[in-house]
């Protein structure tokens, strides 16, 4: 039965591709056609539509990898560490992702490439606590990996709450140029933002699959090498 | 660089990343299936 | 009172004696805490109004150099002799353990800051225009935020490759909140102002992250 999921699951990849070729391409369409053209940024709030989305995809990631570590910590699943690897990764790139097109945003609209705006801001933080999180799994000894770094991401996420308050109150004692605007957003742009979104989620979901599929064959064979050089018939123990 | 230079740089930017995260995992996968093969095969190893 | 407090006291009471016999840890650390401020005050020398506005984050900047110094520190000795191997097969609670180490990080930290502190205020001319107590508190606070994540993450360190770089890389990011309420807070009570919200977020802060890295530190110690 095992098997035959398996086998399913593999001819629902390529399926899951194509809807989500189509999906990017339809969000790509609405985001520089069919939304209207914001009254005081011009065209370059379209930037917008690919900033945001991202951002909350990492954030979801990042979630993902928070409850996947707690899953690891309780029960000692290789599953679930291997989601937590998948999730911080690609969040990450994600994350990246928001932080470039940022800058890129503020440039023409405030003159400045940075502002200490509170999403930026975040996810500069939070890009920092889950790269370092990927160098303490490249670091560490293999046999300990997942439990430290399952332990490093539950004191992570428990951080996030304190990044968001910290840059709240320094923003509202240093005011800092907003992101975004600020108050009610135009319907139609909401309905493009959340269609960047689904596309996106697709897109990061098919990228954390192929990354999981990767890693987990990568483990596979380590496991296999190790057990081939453990049965050396030449009788040499490594 | 025009408004729109800015948001063709953007859009432009985000697929670079992605296209070069997903680049990464295509070439450690053929690697993989390089070791794979290298594993079915039976006989002397050095 | 019972075996717990007891390994704590014990514990932190040995490491405290070899530091002052040895006396290694304390004076090199010590030169390098007295190094970067003298490097900072080179680089940036400002009028004493000017430096009430940048002397909190000056300060918080040098000192989390110099804690990290000793923090490394922390457990090199237990590496050198076995001596993590014999804890982890004793009886004794990991957290007993934590705790000592923390303890003798905060009270080695805190003499840093200490002699680093009246070298801060000359050079600056400093002069708070706050209540000194709270600066006392923030101090006390912060330095316990480092001090309880740095002991963390230098038993996470222990067995990594480049276990020195591993230790800061891992403590800065998660302690930004700490760091941006220490140097807030610092910057406004120098200057006068209130800092009510700072101090509350590092209480909240250093209360949280103290009782999950108690939660979590045995698993860490044990982690192959």
């Amino acid at each position: 039965m095992i098997q035959s999921l398996n086998d399913s699951m593999k001819k629902l990849f390529p399926i899951l591709g194509v809807v989500t070729a189509i999906l990017l391409s339809y969000a790509l369409y609405m985001a520089l056609v069919w939304a209207p053209t914001e009254k005081t940024m011009g065209n370059v709030q379209r930037i917008f539509y690919y900033h945001v989305p991202s951002a909350w995809t990492a954030f979801i990631l990042f979630f993902v990898n928070f409850g996947a570590s707690i899953v690891y910590l309780i029960k000692r699943k290789p599953a679930a560490d291997i989601v937590a690897l998948v999730s911080a990764e690609v969040g990450v790139v994600f994350c990246s992702v928001v932080l470039v097109t940022g800058p890129i945003w503020a440039r023409p609209v405030w003159g400045i490439w940075w502002t200490w705006d509170m999403r930026l801001t975040s996810t500069l933080v939070l890009w920092l606590i889950y790269v370092s999180y990927l160098f303490l799994r490249r670091f560490s000894s293999s046999g300990e990996t997942p439990t430290l770094a399952a332990a490093l991401a539950v004191l992570g996420a428990l951080c996030v709450p304190f990044v968001y308050f910290s840059i709240w109150f320094f923003r509202t004692q240093h005011p800092q140029p907003v992101m975004g605007g600020g108050g009610s957003i135009d319907p139609r742009m909401l309905h493009v933002l959340l269609i960047n979104w689904l596309a996106f989620s697709c897109f990061a979901f098919l990228v954390c699959w192929s990354r999981y599929r990767l890693e987990k064959l990568q483990r596979d064979v380590d496991q296999a090498h190790a057990l081939e050089s453990l049965m050396d018939p030449r009788g040499s123990i490594r | 660089m025009s408004g729109n230079g800015y948001l063709f740089a953007a859009y432009a930017v985000t697929w670079v990343i992605h296209i070069t995260y997903l680049g990464t995992i295509v070439r450690r996968y053929k690697r993989l299936q390089g070791e794979i093969e290298a594993l079915k095969k039976p006989g002397p190893r050095s | 009172m019972t075996a717990p407090t007891g390994v704590t006291r014990v514990t932190l009471l040995k490491d405290l004696r070899l530091e002052w016999r040895s006396k290694d840890a304390i004076n090199s650390t010590l030169f390098f805490s007295l190094l970067v401020v003298f490097v900072f005050a080179f680089s940036f020398d400002p009028t004493a109004e000017e430096s009430r506005q940048i002397a909190g984050g000056l300060f918080w900047v040098a000192f989390l150099f110099a804690a990290v110094v000793a923090l490394n520190q922390t457990w090199a000795r237990e590496i050198r002799n076995q001596v993590l191997d014999a804890y982890r097969v004793s009886p004794a609670l990991a957290n007993s353990l934590f705790i000592a180490k923390t303890l003798g990080n905060f009270i080695f930290v805190s003499v840093l800051e200490a002699l680093m502190t009246p070298l801060f205020i000359v050079f600056y001319r400093l002069r708070s225009l706050g209540p000194v107590w709270q600066l006392l508190l923030v101090a006390v606070l912060g330095t316990w935020a480092l001090v309880v994540n740095g002991t963390f993450f230098a038993a996470m360190s222990l067995r990594t490759r480049s276990r020195e770089i591993m230790l800061p890389l891992l403590l800065f990011p998660i302690s930004i909140p700490a760091i941006i309420a220490m140097v807030q807070s610092t910057t406004s009570i120098l200057n006068g102002e209130g800092a009510r919200f700072w101090i509350v977020l590092l209480v909240t802060y250093d209360l949280l992250f103290t009782t999950v890295c108690l939660l979590l530190f045995e698993t860490v110690l044990n982690a192959e």
